[in-house]
This record gives structure tokens, C-alpha cells and sequence, in this order.
């Protein structure tokens, strides 16, 4: 029973963190109706200048640097590349994407090298027991950290103007612009805001159980796909959902491969992508997707 | 305040020509009509003016202007942000918000005063629309949806609006309601481009009318003008001129 209660909050904590990845992937595709495969690598190098700065100026700046600079970079690649790609089609925009993941991508492997890097961050290896059952600092922390961000985003997509101007754009994109309603300003921000959330999951991917940064990172970060596309691409509650789903299914698989040795060793990497086909099987629109999302 | 002019106006859509070379003047504080047939080129005309042309891969030459600013080259955002907006035809709320957060989106980035003066407006022209307030905008029926599109674009404050066939698959008691409030907005100030295929109706409303055919202007002239020409009564208003005693009957031999 400890073990399943451990278990559960741990896979609800890197849930909340694969979340976090999915809902910037989730709020691109809404505003820009584009499939981020660099998303990965936004992540990698939010991840990567936190882990160089904080030597230098300490761990609370270089996070905040390194969220910073993620959301530069995805402004950038929104700015450069998304919006003068004059394409016909937006999966011709997601393919553009495969090849700036591995540019940067690739820059920041040779960078890293063979390395792992630690993020020093303050929680380090500290654990926490609650009545038995043994937690690592670092998870509640992340759990906290991805709530709380999750909420004050979802606030904000209700609320704010931008985030009316955001569901505007992305229900119907030119009745918006005749509302005057900045598109381009609009996708950028979904973009910043997505390197932001990234940025911020790196650091919790990379963190106290897992030993640091290096280049097998961006690969971690690929089961937030299955996350996002589970829930429903255009879904910002499928994200939330399909980030939960998709955490609690790993640490659960992990956990209890030893009972379940028939299946082999390594389940758990593979149990995010089995849990998704399933799903996409029962539901192709994803959980909470909109039915019509080839709409041209 | 500012006449809305169109001078030369040619639209293509790649090789497809549109528009071949329209002008036409919305005087200030008037309403003025366009009518036509379907594919007349109406609401490509409305493109080019609120600058969503890029939206259907079109381009255009020639000017339109308010007062002495140009607006063509500037993206729809600018050119609301000139006070000329579009209520695009179809209605096309934003379904999946509610009604209010629809006026929102209508009057992003005004002063919180402005807004709020804007938003009283509105619902005194639409009080179903605050009855409504945290309805889904998907939910409303084809008339409140239209009132909604009009409200909307007037959270926007706007000098000159441009409505896009607002009465269509309207009933009728809807569309005189519509045809009311187009009258008491233009009378608040706000001059009006109406496009309509109702032009028994938009006749009614106008004080100036073009009409167009396959992308060119062929009449233009007062509504009473037009209202009382041949070409328009028999084309558009289903008056058959009894002088003539008899419709004009084709035999298609091919089934003869």
C-alpha cells in the first residue's frame, strides 16, 4: 500500500510536469495551428542554461534566465521561421519544426557532450515522510510548482484580454483580425509563454530522483506527445488530463515491473505510448479534442 | 470623421480577377448600399477594405482611403484600429465563448473608460445580449447571433461599419429589427457599407447605392435612382413591367 500511495504521488508529480510540457504544446497549436516538434528542444535549452549559469549567479537567476531565454528562442523560431513560411499547409510548418528541433538539438548535445549536468537546485536529495510513506522533496515541490502555474495559465486564458484574444484567434482567426484582434502578437506570445512552461519543466525533469542534464533529456521530454495528443491537441484540460494519465501510467509501470517481468524491463518508457494508440483507438480526436481538427 | 473611398480597385485571387477596377465613396455620417449577385464580388470588396485579403491568398491594386490615410497595405488590425469594421458575413461569433467574452474581443486593447462607454451602448441597442452575458455565443438564436456580431464590432468604436449581407437567413421579423438598428447606429453618427442581396431592403436604408456585376461597378446612382430604374426592378426587385405584358418565357429545346 506504501508503495502503490508513493507510487501514485510521484506519478501524479511528473504528471504535472509532462502537463506543463503539453499545455505549451497544446497552446501553440491553438493559436498557430502548428504541430511543435521542437518543442523538445526548447526545453533542452531552458534545461541546458540553467544547469551552465547557476554556478555563476546562483540557481534562482539562472532559472529565471533559463525560462527567459526558452521563451526568447520560441518567440524567435515563431518570429523567423513560423510566420514567414508562406506554406499552403500547416504540416508543412510541423516538418519545418522537426528540422529546427534537431538544429538545435543537435548544438546543444555537442555542447553537453558526454556530461550530466546537475541543476542546483536547493531542494537537492532531501526526502520528506508522511506517516510512512517516503517523498522526495523535489517531486512536491515540482507538483506545487506545475499546480500553481497550471492554474495562474488557465486563469489567465479566461480572464485576461490576452487570453480572450487567444481563444478568439483560435476559434476563428480571421473574424478575430477583423476585431482587431493582433495575430501576430498573439502566436508569438503562445510561443513564449509554451518556451517558458518548458523551460521550467526541464529543470523537474532533471532534478532529484533523475542524476541531471545531458543529452538524453529532449527524449524524456517526448512523452509530453503522447500526453498532449491523448488529451486532445486543441485541449488545454486534455493536456492536464493526458500529462496525469501519462505520469501516473509510467511511475506505476516502473514501479511494478518486477511483478510484471513477462512484460520485460523498460515497460514503463513504453506504457505513455501504449496508453496513447489505446486511447486514439476509442477516441481518434483524443479525450478532450474537437471532433473537426482537419478543418481547413 | 472621414469619407471611406475605394478608387480603382482591382482584386485577384491568383489568375482569378475579382474586382476590375471598383470605385465607389462612403460619404461620412451616410449609408451607403452594394448590391449584386452572388459572386458579384461583394465580399471581396469587403476584403480589400478590412484588409483580410491575405486570409484568401488575394492581392489587390488600387487605393482605399479614409480621409487622407491609406488603408490598403495595412493589416485588418490597423485598419480597425482606424475605425473601420467589418460584421463578417454568416455572423461568425466566437461560438465556443459566451456572449460577453465575444464583446470583449470586439473591444480588445480600448481604455477601460472607453470600454465600459462602448459596452453600455451596446446592450442599450441589444438588451438580450446582457440577459445573456454568460450564455455561449453558439447557443444564441441566428438573430441574436447577428445582434451579437453587430454589437460586437461596435465595442470596437468604429467611424464606418461595414456589414456583410446582416439580414441574411434572418426571419423576417429578425431582419426588420436588424434593419432598425442599422438605422439607429448610422443615426448615432457611425456612417455605413451595407452589402446586401436584399435590395428591397437595403434600398430602403441607403441614401446611395453601387450595384456590382462580375467584379465591375454597372449602376450606381441615389437609391430613389435606382429604386426606380428598370434594370434594378426587373434584376432585383421581382417587378415584372406590366407594359410588357408578358413574362419573358425561354423554351430550352433541348427538352422541347
Amino acid at each position: 500500500m506504501t508503495t502503490f500511495v508513493e507510487l501514485l504521488v510521484n506519478g501524479i508529480s511528473i504528471g504535472a510536469v509532462y502537463a506543463l510540457i503539453a499545455l505549451g504544446f497544446v497552446i501553440i497549436f491553438k493559436a498557430t495551428e502548428v504541430v511543435n516538434f521542437a518543442h523538445a528542444s526548447l526545453l533542452l535549452a531552458g534545461g541546458y542554461l540553467v544547469a551552465r549559469l547557476w554556478p555563476l549567479v546562483g540557481f534562482w537567476a539562472a532559472l529565471l534566465i533559463g525560462v527567459a531565454a526558452a521563451a526568447l528562442v520560441a518567440a524567435a523560431i515563431e518570429f523567423l521561421v513560423i510566420r514567414r513560411a508562406n506554406v499552403a499547409s500547416h504540416s508543412v510548418l510541423a516538418i519545418v519544426t522537426i528540422g529546427v528541433d534537431i538544429v538545435i538539438t543537435t548544438e546543444l548535445t555537442r555542447q553537453i557532450g558526454t556530461d550530466v549536468l546537475a541543476m542546483g537546485d536547493p531542494w537537492g536529495s532531501q526526502v520528506v515522510q508522511f506517516g510512512g510513506v517516503t517523498l522526495a522533496e523535489t517531486r512536491i515541490v515540482a507538483l506545487v510548482t506545475a499546480a500553481a502555474l497550471i492554474t495562474a495559465f488557465l486563469l489567465a486564458f479566461k480572464y485576461t484580454g490576452w487570453g480572450v484574444a487567444m481563444r478568439a484567434a483560435a476559434e476563428d482567426a480571421e473574424t478575430a483580425a477583423l476585431m482587431g484582434v493582433r495575430l501576430g502578437r498573439v502566436s508569438m506570445s503562445a510561443w513564449a509563454v509554451a518556451g517558458g512552461l518548458a523551460a521550467v519543466a526541464a529543470l523537474f525533469l532533471c532534478v532529484f530522483p533523475t542524476p541531471g542534464l545531458d543529452r538524453s533529456t529532449s527524449l524524456v521530454a517526448l512523452k509530453a506527445f503522447p500526453a498532449a495528443i491523448l488529451g486532445g491537441l486543441d485541449s488545454t484540460t486534455g493536456a492536464l488530463v493526458g500529462g496525469l494519465i501519462i505520469g501516473v501510467t509510467e511511475s506505476m509501470m516502473s514501479g511494478y515491473q518486477n511483478d510484471m517481468a513477462f512484460l520485460g524491463r523498460g515497460i514503463g518508457d513504453v506504457a505513455p505510448f501504449l496508453v496513447m494508440l489505446v486511447i486514439l483507438l476509442i477516441r481518434p480526436a483524443g479525450l478532450f479534442g474537437t471532433k473537426e481538427l482537419a478543418r481547413v | 470623421m472621414a469619407d471611406l473611398a475605394v478608387s480603382d480597385l482591382v482584386v485577384g485571387y491568383g489568375p482569378v480577377r475579382a474586382l476590375r477596377g471598383v470605385s465607389m465613396r462612403v460619404p461620412s455620417g451616410s449609408i451607403v448600399a452594394v448590391l449584386g449577385a452572388n459572386g458579384a464580388g461583394k465580399s471581396t470588396l469587403l476584403r480589400a477594405i478590412s484588409g483580410t485579403l491575405r486570409f484568401h491568398r488575394g492581392s489587390c491594386q488600387g487605393a482605399v482611403t479614409l480621409g487622407d490615410q491609406r488603408l490598403t497595405g495595412l493589416d485588418a488590425a490597423s485598419v480597425v484600429g482606424r475605425g473601420v469594421v467589418q460584421v463578417p458575413e454568416g455572423r461568425r461569433v466566437f461560438a465556443r465563448m459566451t456572449v460577453d467574452e465575444n464583446l470583449r474581443a470586439g473591444g480588445l486593447g480600448r481604455s477601460r473608460r472607453a470600454y465600459a462607454k462602448a459596452h453600455e451602448q451596446v446592450v442599450d441597442l441589444f438588451p438580450v445580449l446582457k440577459e445573456r452575458a454568460r450564455q455561449r455565443a453558439g447557443l444564441l438564436s441566428g438573430g441574436e447571433q447577428q445582434m451579437l456580431a453587430i454589437g460586437r464590432a461596435l465595442m470596437a468604436g468604429p467611424t464606418t461599419l461595414l456589414l456583410d449581407e446582416p439580414t441574411l437567413g434572418l426571419a423576417p421579423l429578425m431582419a426588420a429589427r436588424i434593419t432598425e438598428t442599422i438605422k439607429e447606429i448610422n443615426s448615432l453618427g457611425t456612417s455605413v457599407l451595407l452589402v446586401e442581396q436584399n435590395v428591397a431592403m437595403a434600398l430602403s436604408l441607403a441614401s446611395h447605392a453601387y450595384v456590382l456585376e462580375v467584379g465591375e461597378v454597372a449602376l450606381e446612382g441615389t437609391a430613389a435612382e435606382l429604386r426606380a430604374s428598370d434594370e434594378v426592378r426587373r434584376r432585383y426587385l421581382g417587378v415584372a413591367d406590366a407594359v410588357e405584358g408578358t413574362l419573358e418565357t425561354r423554351t430550352l429545346s433541348r427538352w422541347s
